[in-house]
């Protein structure tokens, strides 16, 4: 029954993908359409299901194998899933929030002429996504691992016809692919220490009979694969230009699902990482270090959708930060709200898009809130819960990673990520202001409209989600003085199979950084309205007088334009100049040197060549003597 | 039955060059093509992937004198090579179908007699008669590229033949001193590849030790056609010129030739030597990947980009057979495979564009998804092999490769071919930037949607991308006895011959029938 229900899981989307991938060329949004909906729903209540069955058998996981891939003398890999509580929690997210994105894109992708293109595309997405969830070993998880890059190349690329988007379809393809290859060394280097790639193997026989520094080395070079997908500090800067996507993709791949691959593989993994502290220590500080630089970039970004970009590489930085703590669940659990505000955040920045006919400045905008009133309902869920106000679910998982820093003793790691809280507080405040409240500053001719029921469901579910969503995961410290003490249910669920770190502290400084961070939030939130709302002047001096700042935030620190000029242009001319200097000058050149010697020879043979029959079988004895003669002296 | 497969496609060709009607001749190809594909299919009821011994081959007396012999014989290293020639054969004449419009018998003439040599070479277990094979496939494709192909034919035709020959040269001397060396151990001449492999040969660790002498002829010679890096100026030209149905026999499987010498001769003959300068050349190998890679960057003619992806990728090659273990082996030679699969279609997809517009300039297209879409996400499939991306068969072959290299521990070939592995994305995609997407180019305009005849062509490459990637075990099988007994006893490499099937001469009969199974070549005479 397990067994069915997973092939139901993992095979609906596939042959949703392939139904619609031979029909392409029909524009016929309602087939495609609902062919694309209907496999994922099936693939969500397959999930439901797994879930369901785990939640009242309590059984900690199985296998499923379905057949043999390759068999290397002692390289064994096969199509096998492991169906654990972690993999089923990821499964039943991704195939949730997937169905939900699936509704909204039915009203977002209304006016296109390739619907059935993209909804291939997209539930081939979902389909590599629950492989790399899925999978009962790296090599099939990297399967899954690269197919989503594949999916997230097409899809923002969709609109291909356009140059710029298709480019960073390609760079994010090709950022990742860096990454990719810290993927396969660390695949190589466990392959080497455990002479097997299946979880179950790598996390049991960890300790003792391996090379601990092979490990360290392996999870160095796994969370370059993550430093990729996850989009961290250096390899981030393909997450930003992958908002040329539909919004609805944005929403799916770049916020809620794909980008947190990364984090689903440490925590996988995590009985490894453990064994690499400094691995662990580095993670740590390259996610705290990302969150703070994306969160200052977001704050002068005047695309709405860059402005939810940089602030889900800020939020990844979180969840890395987590993860690098030892807080494994603390990581899961911020991934879990976060697919669900942010999905939400997106979906409404895609509502007020579609809205406004594509406009994405939010100079643009303004007092969209009379007009958008559901949208703007929905958005302003999201923003508190982006931001951790009590009691949306921000607020849990955020706290929870807050303190596991404080109580870890990591304060430089604390006092990064908690004022990255509040440049959050800020620029989504800022955000929030601008499309929705002063005064309208449409261009003339647009008249926004609010979506249909395709548009609204989706919202609804997850402005729900997004509020609810943090009681999976009460604090110690609140629940006992609810009633009942309503316990950790995440901590509890993943207990099985995720190492659960305690973090030593007073309840007092607990309280306080709960209490105290989120009056601080409340006050930056305020204190923005006032600004932008009544001050505006003072937004103007203030923006004036630092202006180089603004600018080089604006350009998000050059980085991309750096990159392009001093590593991808170089590449190209260095490419260039080889090719002309090596390949076509040296080499070729020498070639037609020695046919110009060889000339010379020739004119000497030419004489030989008088046309005298006898003189040619004279050269021929001659040769057949000297041939046999040198096989002899030989 | 082997026979068969060599000289059918010679009969064809001598009966096609009588052909006038060019209407008539193309289905007389298209009829005789397919036939011998089917018919080449029938090995696979024969063919015993149990055991690594020589089968289902015939082997007499050729010129006794000098020990030549007309001996072919199938074994797991060259099965899948003799199916993918006579796959080769129906898809290139399809097309060549309304691509060659002049001298059409004289084409397909050229076509078949290019199989009936590259189905020789892999097949015969004679020096003398490999050398003669392979030789003998430069002459069509030299007519093939020189008569068919576009503006600088005959300069590339000849820059290919000169290239080809001048290691060839360095063969024939290779095989010429082998053959002196049985003499001298056995008393007999012979140059049968198995006498060959009971040699042993002197061995120093110097440059002008006799092994070392002799592996440099044979590895020039193989690397020439590989093709290698500094040696590969040849190939761009001969690809950009040939017509398409050449190209992608050129790129599937004349390269192959000289990666399948390798497995063949340089591996099992010279097994000190190949430890010596094993890890040298997977260096140099690292640095061709490299190399390959970012000249395929800088290429603004597709075909020559696909080219130079072409020496990047059978750098690859080189790097897995010369990790010298059972990944290295596996991967290189699977990726002999992918990389004929891959390159192939690349190149058929690129004649079927030419066919349209006459142009190979990437810059003269642009935002040809638009146009052509069922084109576009068919060469970006086949592209995806190239790129190695999981579950197709190019991911399977570079992993191995790759995992091959970092169990020998060839750390500079390793992160040499790293690179590889990003920038060979970066040109694949950056290819498919420039000529699928952006707006629609004027050239773009003229094209048109795929004729039913050039799905037919393409659809098979699309189904073996993914069916080497997902069932690289039912491609295997084939191979894995063969591999596993190469790289276990490459130190006294032998093989035998499996007596079922095999056609042997009265002498060779009498012979292994007395001494059960260990096959003995010797003979009165000699030179």
């Amino acid at each position: 029954m397990m067994k069915i229900a997973l092939m139901a899981l993992l095979l609906a989307p596939l042959i949703g993908a392939l139904i619609n991938g031979f029909r392409w060329k029909k524009p016929d949004l309602k087939i495609a359409g609902f062919i694309g909906v209907t496999s994922c729903f099936i693939s969500f209540l397959s999930a439901g299901f797994l879930f369901l069955s785990f939640l009242s058998q309590k059984k900690v996981d199985f296998l499923v194998s379905f057949f043999e891939w390759l068999n290397i003398s002692s390289f064994k890999v096969s199509f096998s899933f492991l169906v654990d509580p972690l993999s089923v929690l990821m499964l039943l997210l991704i195939t949730g929030v997937g169905f939900l994105i699936h509704v909204f894109s039915l009203y977002y992708m209304s006016h296109d002429d390739r619907p059935a293109k993209y909804f291939s595309y997209l539930n081939l997405f979902i389909f590599s996504m629950l492989v790399l969830v899925s999978a009962d070993n790296l090599f099939l998880m990297f399967l899954g691992w690269e197919g989503v890059g594949l999916c997230s190349y097409l899809l923002i690329g969709f609109w291909f016809t356009d140059k710029q988007k298709a480019a960073a379809g390609m760079k994010a393809f090709i950022v990742n692919r860096i990454g990719d290859v810290g993927f396969l060394l660390g695949m190589f280097l466990l392959f080497q220490e455990f002479a097997s790639l299946q979880f179950d193997v790598l996390s049991e026989g960890a300790p003792g009979s391996v090379h601990l520094s092979a490990v360290k080395w392996a999870c160095f070079f796994l969370f370059m694969g993550v430093i990729g997908k996850s989009a961290q500090i250096p390899l981030y800067i393909w997450l930003p230009s992958a908002m040329a996507g539909p919004t609805p993709v944005s929403a799916l791949i770049h916020a809620a699902t794909m980008v947190t691959a990364g984090i689903y593989l440490i925590v996988r993994m995590h009985s490894l990482f453990i064994l690499a502290p400094e691995v662990l220590t580095l993670i740590s500080w390259v996610g705290a270090m990302t969150a703070m630089l994306a969160a200052f970039i977001a704050c002068a970004q005047s695309d709405i959708k860059k402005v939810l970009a940089y602030s889900t590489v800020s939020q990844l930085g979180y969840m890395c930060v987590a993860a690098g703590l030892g807080a494994f669940t603390a990581s899961l659990f911020h991934l879990l709200t976060h697919a669900f505000f942010k999905a939400l955040l997106f979906l409404t920045a895609g509502s007020v898009i579609h809205a406004l006919n594509g406009e994405q400045n939010i100079y643009n905008m303004g007092g969209l809130r009379k007009k958008l009133p559901f949208t703007w309902l929905c958005f302003l869920i999201g923003f508190l819960a982006l931001i951790g106000l009590p009691p949306f679910s921000g607020f849990f998982s955020k706290d929870e990673i807050l303190w596991s820093a404080l109580a870890s003793g990591q304060f430089a790691v604390f006092s990064l990520i908690l004022l990255t809280a509040f440049v959050t507080a800020f620029y989504m405040s800022r955000l929030y202001i601008l499309v929705f409240h002063g005064t309208s500053r449409l261009k003339s001719g647009v008249t926004p409209h609010e979506g249909g029921f395709f548009a609204k469901f989706p919202l609804g579910i997850l402005a729900t989600l997004s509020v609810l969503g943090g009681f999976i995961g009460i604090p110690h410290l609140i629940s006992e003085y609810l009633p009942g003490h309503p316990p950790h249910l995440l901590a509890e669920y993943l207990k099985p199979i995720v190492i659960q770190k305690q973090f030593k502290g007073t309840h007092l400084a607990e309280g306080i950084l709960m209490i105290g961070s989120s009056v601080f939030i409340l006050s930056i939130v305020l204190i923005s309205f006032w600004l932008y709302l009544k001050r505006q002047k003072t937004v103007f001096f203030l923006k004036k007088k630092n202006q180089t700042v603004f600018d080089a935030l604006e350009a998000a620190l050059g980085v991309d334009s750096f990159c392009y000029s001093k590593m991808v242009r170089p590449v190209l001319n260095v490419s260039y100049d080889l090719w002309w200097g090596v390949d076509v000058k040296m080499i070729q050149g020498f070639i037609i040197l020695i046919q110009k010697k060889l000339l010379v020879l020739q004119e000497l043979f030419e004489s030989a060549q008088n046309g005298k029959t006898q003189s040619y079988i004279l050269f021929m004895l001659l040769g057949l003597i000297i041939c046999t003669l040198s096989v002899f002296l030989f | 039955m082997l026979s068969a497969l060599i000289f059918l496609p010679l009969v064809f060709a001598l009966i096609l060059v009588f052909i006038k009607n060019p209407s008539l001749c193309r289905k007389g190809a298209a009829f005789c093509s397919v036939a011998y594909f089917l018919f080449s299919l029938s090995l696979f009821l024969f063919f015993d992937s149990q055991t690594e011994e020589l089968q289902l081959g015939e082997r007499f007396s050729w010129f006794p004198a000098l020990g030549i012999e007309y001996f072919v014989a199938v074994d797991g290293l060259s099965f899948w090579f003799v199916i993918l020639t006579a796959f080769l054969l129906p898809v290139c004449v399809g097309a060549s179908w309304n691509l060659i419009k002049e001298k059409v018998s004289a084409f397909y003439c050229c076509l078949f007699l290019m199989i009936t040599s590259v189905m020789g070479t892999f097949l015969a277990m004679d020096t003398i008669l490999f050398y003669i094979f392979f030789e003998s496939s430069l002459i069509p494709l030299y007519f093939i590229i020189g008569i068919w192909g576009s503006k600088e034919r005959i300069y590339a035709a000849f820059k290919f033949f000169i290239y080809t020959a001048f290691g060839s040269l360095f063969l024939l001397a290779g095989l010429v001193a082998l053959m002196h060396l049985t003499l001298q151990s056995t008393g007999e001449m012979s140059a049968s590849l198995l006498d060959f492999y009971k040699l042993e040969l002197p061995f120093e660790a110097s440059l002008l030790s006799t092994q070392n002498v002799l592996f440099f002829c044979f590895f020039l010679a193989f690397a020439i056609k590989l093709p290698f890096v500094p040696f590969h100026t040849w190939l761009p030209l001969a690809h950009v010129e040939a017509p398409a149905p050449g190209s992608a026999v050129l790129a599937a499987v004349i390269l192959k030739m000289g990666a399948y010498g390798f497995l063949r001769f340089v591996l099992p003959l010279f097994p000190q030597s190949v430890e010596f300068f094993a890890s040298s050349i997977c260096f140099l190998a690292g640095v061709g990947i490299f190399y390959g890679a970012l000249m395929a960057l800088a290429q603004k003619n597709i075909k020559k980009l696909v080219a130079y992806s072409s020496v990047s990728h059978m750098a690859y090659v080189l790097l897995g057979l010369f990790s010298l273990n059972e990944y290295g082996l596996t991967g290189g030679y699977y990726q002999m495979l992918t990389h004929a699969v891959s390159s192939a279609g690349l190149f058929l997809l690129v004649g079927i564009l030419y066919e349209r517009t006459q142009s190979l300039n990437i810059s003269d297209y642009g935002g040809l998804a638009k146009k052509m879409p069922i084109l576009a996400i068919n060469f970006v499939i086949i592209s995806l092999s190239a790129i190695a991306l999981p579950s197709t068969g190019g991911f399977i072959s570079e992993f191995f490769v790759l995992m091959g290299s970092f169990t020998a521990r060839n750390w500079g070939a390793l992160f040499l071919a790293l690179w590889g592995v990003i920038f060979g994305a970066s040109y694949m995609l950056y290819l498919i930037h420039r000529v699928f997407f952006g707006s629609v180019s004027v050239l773009s305009q003229k094209t048109s949607l795929l004729s039913k005849r050039e799905m037919g062509i393409i659809l098979p490459f699309v189904f073996l991308v993914f069916g080497m990637g997902l069932f690289p075990k039912a491609f295997l099988k084939y191979s894995t006895v063969s591999l596993n007994h190469l790289q276990e006893s490459r130190e006294n490499y032998n093989l035998n011959i499996k007596t079922k099937n095999f056609r042997l001469g009265q002498k060779h009969f009498s012979l292994i029938s007395d001494m059960s199974g260990t096959h003995n070549t010797r003979r009165q005479g000699g030179l």
